[in-house]
């Protein structure tokens, strides 16, 4: 996949990383302002194919990029699970029990494991849209390629 | 507010008419994207910000791998002729559209008037919401506390559509 113009790619240089820390600060503060896991992990998906988009790569490594981010995908989905299933041993047996202390409402730490699952299906809404953007990427470059 | 509702939903009628119309693709993609976003419009005057964020960052992701489809491919549009099969595909769409509509009406009939919902359910989480759950987003409590298993289901849709297109799209197995 070939890059684009020198200008695209200082803007986007530039503005790359301003929307992955927004992605970071709209997961992490899901339990507190509008927004969660959902919005945050594909704003910070949007950052990694601003990126590809702008500056191109070869097929060898999209491909192992995607190895990468369908592995990233498959661990945090399997951590939230782990951390659901924690919660019925350790409560009263309700799966999602919500077992750490709640904390004060409207501080950063607060809402239990709250922030935790938010995080967590967060890497994973974006490791899951950068794996079917990257996807289709090397469909085509391999379609070209024949 | 239910004026202002009443205008952005005619421009997204009017968008979604044109890009059935149009001839050109890449302006028909375009102009579907007036439908999504007057619904993020519709979200925010609603009072649904969780929504309407989703629904802004899903729309131009969305919208940026159209419009790649369509450069890609091809910009015209095949234009079908009035054939057999057309024309008993376009006998059944009509009657289904008529049976839909009897039945919409008939449901519209029974519902409250517009914002003015019985609140059986919701009357609790909002107000032991926040001393249950500890989250000040409403929204993020009862997704992940009291409907913790829908937000599972989404996850896990979400992570069988990304296990489909690596299915699908790979090339390299099917020799």
């Amino acid at each position: 996949m070939r890059g684009l113009t020198p200008i695209v790619k200082k803007v986007a240089q530039l503005m790359s990383g301003i929307i992955f820390m927004y992605g970071i600060y709209i997961v992490v503060h899901g339990h507190l302002t509008p927004g969660g896991a959902f919005a945050g992990g594909i704003i910070l998906a949007g950052s990694f194919i601003l990126l590809i988009l702008a500056f191109g790569s070869e097929v060898i490594k999209l491909r192992k990029e995607e190895t990468g981010s369908s592995f990233t995908e498959s661990l945090a989905i399997l951590i939230t699970i782990i951390l659901a299933t924690a919660g019925f041993f350790a409560g009263s047996m309700v799966f999602f029990n919500n077992y750490l202390p709640k904390g004060t409402v409207g501080e950063l730490v607060s809402a239990g494991a709250i922030p935790l699952y938010n995080i967590f299906i967060g890497v994973e809404v974006a490791a899951a849209i950068v794996t079917i953007f990257l996807a289709l990427v090397i469909f085509k470059e391999e379609e070209e390629q024949r | 507010m239910e004026t202002l509702l009443s205008i952005i939903l005619l421009f997204m009628i009017i968008g979604a008419i044109y890009a059935l119309h149009a001839r050109d693709l890449l302006s028909a993609v375009i102009a579907q994207g007036i439908v999504g976003y007057g619904l993020v419009i519709c979200f925010l005057h609603l009072k649904a910000p969780d929504l309407a964020i989703v629904q802004i960052v899903v729309e131009t992701i969305t919208l940026i791998i159209m419009v790649a489809v369509v450069l890609d491919s091809s910009r015209k549009e095949i234009k079908a002729g009035f054939t057999r099969g057309n024309i008993i595909n376009m006998i059944s769409a009509l009657v289904f559209i008529v049976f839909l509509v009897y039945f919409f009406s008939l449901a519209i009939d029974s519902l409250h008037t517009f914002g003015e919902h019985p609140l059986r359910m919701a009357e609790t989480y909002v107000k032991e919401g926040a001393e249950k759950t500890g989250a000040a987003n409403l929204v993020a409590g009862i997704l992940w506390d009291f409907r913790g298993y829908d937000t599972l289901g989404e996850a896990t849709i979400l992570f069988t559509a990304a296990l489909g297109v690596l299915t699908v799209l790979r090339l390299r197995g099917k020799k």
